[in-house]
């Protein structure tokens, strides 16, 4: 008979000691609590915001389900009141309808400021763009201003908000650098738009999050962010060390297989269109029109 | 065709061909038992072509047991190979058909035909109807349940299973990612137990509006039926746009159009929407009976009318109804702009609204009452924290800013496991418990049943709870493998422990089943829990025809006022003499009808145009056949149904 309430209170000390667990953050490789850009803060204030209001509901349940059970239960002797037909309460009917109403209406709020502001640059810098391709399995950059590429690796300078522009030359995939920012699906033939920013130099790891078949679990890539000045030298150095990009190394990247780290000094200027074409990009956009804006469909 | 499966057999992993070995074992010792005990005639009239209700409803229980192990195993495997960085357990491509089989069959195999077993076994007998209302179709819908699960499970030893995820979206699931049969098996075993879905849907929201007992108004109807109406509706509308995104895919797969590739005009993301306009709605159809059992059971065991019933009903209700205006929170990041994101975060968010007004309904029934701690309520009881928590986790998953992170994450899988094992397995398993008396006459063993129920809820928390961190920590899901560095290993090390715990609780569910069909606690009452409902004023088991008479409802808990006027000295009023019952002749034709569609399956599965072609015509035939049959039914006599109701 006893062991619900204790089985309940376990529950509870277990919840409670993975909640510490991961709001203390206690490890730097909790990567979610760890925003290392604007973006991810926006990201990390939103889930503590929801978690915290969510509790709020959670709590008082754990709490209640504790006591009534262990209160009520059907032992010789018990004396606690008994009114088995007592089914009905305006008041606490309204205020359990109330109080989650009002919860999601706060969190409401904050939900649609935030999905509205993660669609403009997270700062005022000059921004920059880098062109990402997910193939099968890796993931490819190219710098359209520098005209340079790289696989499984991309610098970027600290500071500075980078659009990355996204498309995919396989399967679906979904580009993820959990410290700079949440993710986006990339899509062969659509392009995609995703704001990040780190805030300091570092070395970020990033993934493909959506899964593309056998070599999936292998399609992790390196950001990496620099000062602007150094960043400058990188892809000088890389202009000047680096091979070329051809379009036949390209269609040997494509064939599905692991790769390591590479880097280009060069690209054909009009790779990165027919990528996006050669999948039914010109589908996309008789849809969509030439647009600018951030969304689709 | 023979050559293919051949060939994948000779090169298949180990693992597969010793269960290719052990299911053909398998085979063979069930067909020399039957054999030898001389049950095949049993089998066939007392089962394979009943029509009714309350033996559907068991073979669907007995199936949904069996596919709950294969899926079980499944997770085992998985868990095994996640246990440490860099396993070599399972290689990539075993892992991702682990993955995808143990995902379709939890769903659709195991949560489903769970749903449809506990409707079929309550719904009828709670409205005092003596069957449903198409009890011809009700069959036909198990046996396409039953041959779809057949198909499914047969690809992993006859030419390779899915491997693409429980989704399955193209392109990765297009004939030039995976050129197997394995999507084939996928697309055309949903395909046919989805059509049984359908139907059952129907069936269950006439026989729920047009079959209640005199007296028994909607308002008066035990919560159960209301939520099954709730999910019935939910099925017809969202089955139907799985029949179409299946239909695309499998026509882009086996003949060769383009509907969901980009380079001929195609969208994948029409999939990917069509999929969980289906998808989402579907998590609701496996929850919303659940709530319905945890109403009946809470009230039961707490002997107190349930609080706040109106309520009750609103929330079912809204569920239902929101649970359509949510499917995008499943790629909030696929590009959709702010203003689409914000609105189906923020309808997310309010399906959580009706739950939690359910939880804090069910605590209040409890509230003054007399709680009795037994299988069913201890089931109920550990749904409810369970539930909190992944409400709690699905709200920040419907916050889309949150979401980008999350998505494709470990936290994803934690709290879906939380709503679907917390929530409907463990609501289920309660359901079980609660009508297995009614159900074989017997009750099952309490003391073997504590067991499992420790087991399976202490393995449940070390199984996932951990798996939240590792969400925290980015680890993304249906990665097979992982480095050391990532740090990933205790967290995961841990859960695989969880995986175990959970697996011997099951095992001990099935000891108990076991023994207790041999020792179990015979029901003689008819009412062993001291029940509010109808299906309780019954013996256990059932006879065929359900009531000898129907009863008269004044009251919602119509049984209970019953007893309660009988204890105050009021008798019932004097009964009608008895009258000759109709029933639904039993038939052969819904298995044939199950094994044709199976066959027309089997031969698009391998792009056999002629296999195909003879089953589909065997599916009119069999249409054709009961269109033409004139006597469906007979007469009960009233000698009958005194002999039956005597013994
Ligand atoms: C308060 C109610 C709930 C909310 C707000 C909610 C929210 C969500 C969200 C936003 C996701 C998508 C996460 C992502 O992929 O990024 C999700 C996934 C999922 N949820 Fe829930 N959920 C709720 C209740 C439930 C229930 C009751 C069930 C099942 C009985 C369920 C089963 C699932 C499943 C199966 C998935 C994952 C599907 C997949 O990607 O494979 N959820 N939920
Ligand atoms: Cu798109
Ligand atoms: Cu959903």
């Amino acid at each position: 008979m006893k062991k619900t309430g204790i089985s309940s209170r376990l529950k509870q000390v277990l919840f409670s000691f993975a909640l510490l667990f991961l709001l203390t953050g206690c490890s730097d490789r909790f990567v979610l609590l760890d925003p290392a850009g604007p973006v991810a803060r926006t990201e990390n204030w939103n889930i503590m915001i929801t978690f915290l209001l969510s509790m709020l509901v959670v709590i008082p349940v754990l709490a209640i389900m504790v006591y009534v059970v262990y209160r009520y239960r059907d032992r010789p002797g018990n004396k606690a009141p008994y009114t088995p037909n007592w089914d009905d309460s305006k008041i606490l009917e309204v205020i359990w309808w109330g109080i989650p109403i009002l919860i999601v209406a706060i969190l409401g709020v904050f939900t649609v400021r935030d999905t509205f502001a993660l669609t403009r640059p997270p700062s005022n810098q000059k921004p920059m763009t880098i062109q990402v391709v997910s193939l099968d399995w890796k993931w490819m950059f190219f710098y359209p201003e520098s005209n340079i590429a790289t696989v499984n690796y991309v610098e970027i300078p600290a500071g500075v908000p980078v659009q990355f522009v996204l498309t995919a030359d396989a399967p679906m995939n979904s580009f993820w650098v959990p410290q700079l920012g949440g993710q986006m699906y990339t899509m062969p033939g659509m392009e995609m738009y995703l704001w990040l920013q780190a805030d300091r130099p570092g070395v970020y790891d990033g993934k493909g999050a959506n899964f593309t078949g056998k070599g999936f679990a292998h399609m992790n890539f390196q950001v990496v962010a620099k000062p602007q000045a150094e960043f400058e030298l990188w892809v000088k150095s890389v202009k000047a060390s680096a091979p070329p990009l051809t379009k036949e190394k390209y269609n040997q990247l494509v064939k599905p297989s692991i790769a390591d780290k590479q880097l280009y000094s060069s690209y054909p200027a009009t790779l990165y269109r027919e990528i996006v074409d050669k999948n039914g990009g010109m589908y996309w956009r008789m849809h969509h029109g030439e647009h600018e804006s951030h969304e689709h469909h | 065709m023979i050559n293919q499966i051949v060939e994948y057999l000779r090169n298949a992993d180990p693992l597969i061909q010793m269960s290719a070995v052990a299911a053909v074992l398998t085979l063979l010792g069930i067909i020399f038992a039957l054999t030898y005990f001389k049950k095949w005639g049993w089998l066939w009239r007392e089962w394979i072509t009943t029509v009714d209700h309350k033996k559907i409803g068991i073979m669907y229980l007995i199936c949904a047991l069996l596919m709950l192990f294969r899926g079980g195993v499944d997770a085992l495997l998985m868990r095994t190979q996640l246990a440490f960085p860099n396993m070599n357990f399972l290689d990539s491509q075993h892992y991702n058909e682990i993955f995808s089989t143990h995902g379709t069959i939890m769903i659709l195999f195991v949560a489903m035909p769970l749903i449809f077993a506990m409707m079929n076994i309550a719904v009828p007998l709670q409205i005092g109807a003596r069957d449903v209302a198409f009890p011809f179709l009700n069959a036909v819908s198990f046996w396409l349940f039953f041959f779809g699960a057949l198909l499914f499970n047969l690809s992993f030893i006859l030419g390779g299973s899915p491997d693409a995820g429980w989704v399955s979206y193209p392109p990765l699931a297009e004939l030039s990612h995976s050129p197997g049969p394995g999507i084939n098996y996928y697309v055309l075993s949903l395909q046919i137990s989805g059509i049984g879905s359908i139907a059952t849907g129907i069936n269950f929201i006439v026989t729920i509006l047009k079959m209640r007992a005199p007296g028994m108004t909607l308002m008066k109807m035990p919560l159960f039926c209301w939520s099954v109406l709730a999910s019935c509706i939910v099925i017809i509308f969202a089955f139907p746009a799985l029949t179409v995104a299946l239909a695309l895919l499998g026509m882009d797969r086996i003949f060769g159009t383009h509907f969901f590739t980009m380079l001929h005009g195609g969208n994948p993301m029409m999939y990917v929407n069509l999929f969980w306009v289906w998808g989402h709605p579907e998590v609701y159809i496996a929850i919303l009976p659940v709530y319905g059992i945890l109403s009946e059971v809470v009230s039961t065991f707490s002997r107190k009318r349930i609080f706040g019933y109106k309520s009750m009903v609103a929330s079912l209700m809204l569920i239902s109804v929101i649970s359509y205006f949510v499917w995008v929170h499943h790629f909030f990041t696929m590009g959709a702009g702010p203003g689409v994101n914000s609105f189906f975060a923020v309808a997310s968010m309010a399906v959580g609204i009706p739950t939690g007004v359910k939880v804090f309904n069910w605590l209040f029934t409890m509230f003054r009452g007399r709680i009795r701690l037994t299988l069913p309520m201890l089931w109920s009881l550990t749904f409810i924290p369970c539930f909190a928590v992944g409400g709690a986790t699905g709200i920040m998953l419907a916050s889309a800013p949150a979401d980008y992170q999350f998505h494709n994450s470990y936290f994803v899988i934690a709290h879906f496991h939380q709503t679907l094992i917390g929530g409907a397995v463990f609501g289920l398993l309660a359901g079980m418990y609660y009508w297995w008396p009614k159900m074989f006459g017997f009750k099952l063993n309490e003391t073997l049943g504590k067991w499992a129920f420790w087991f399976f809820n202490i393995g449940f928390y070390v199984c996932f709870m951990p798996q939240y961190a590792l969400g925290f920590m980015g680890m993304t899901r249906r990665v097979y493998t992982y480095p050391a560095e990532t740090g990933w290993g205790t967290l995961n090390f841990v859960s695989t422990i969880g995986a175990y715990l959970m697996g011997i609780g099951f095992l001990f569910i099935v000891v108990q089943i076991l023994y207790s069909i041999r020792y179990g606690e015979r029901d003689t009452t008819g009412d062993p829990w001291d029940g509010r409902t109808l299906e309780w004023s019954l013996p256990s088991p059932v006879p065929h025809y359900n009531f000898a008479q129907i009863p008269t409802v004044n009251e919602r808990d119509a049984w209970w006022e019953m007893k309660q006027q009988r204890k105050e000295g009021i008798l019932p009023p004097t009964k009608e003499p008895l009258k000759p019952i109709h029933m639904p002749n039993n038939s052969s034709l819904p298995f044939f009808m199950g094994l044709a569609f199976f066959v027309a399956g089997f031969g698009l599965v391998f792009n056999q145009f002629i296999i195909a072609t003879v089953g589909l015509i065997g599916v009119v035939v069999c249409m054709l056949w009961r269109s033409l049959e004139k006597d469906t039914g007979h007469w009960i006599s009233v000698d009958e149904i005194k002999q039956m109701e005597a013994s």
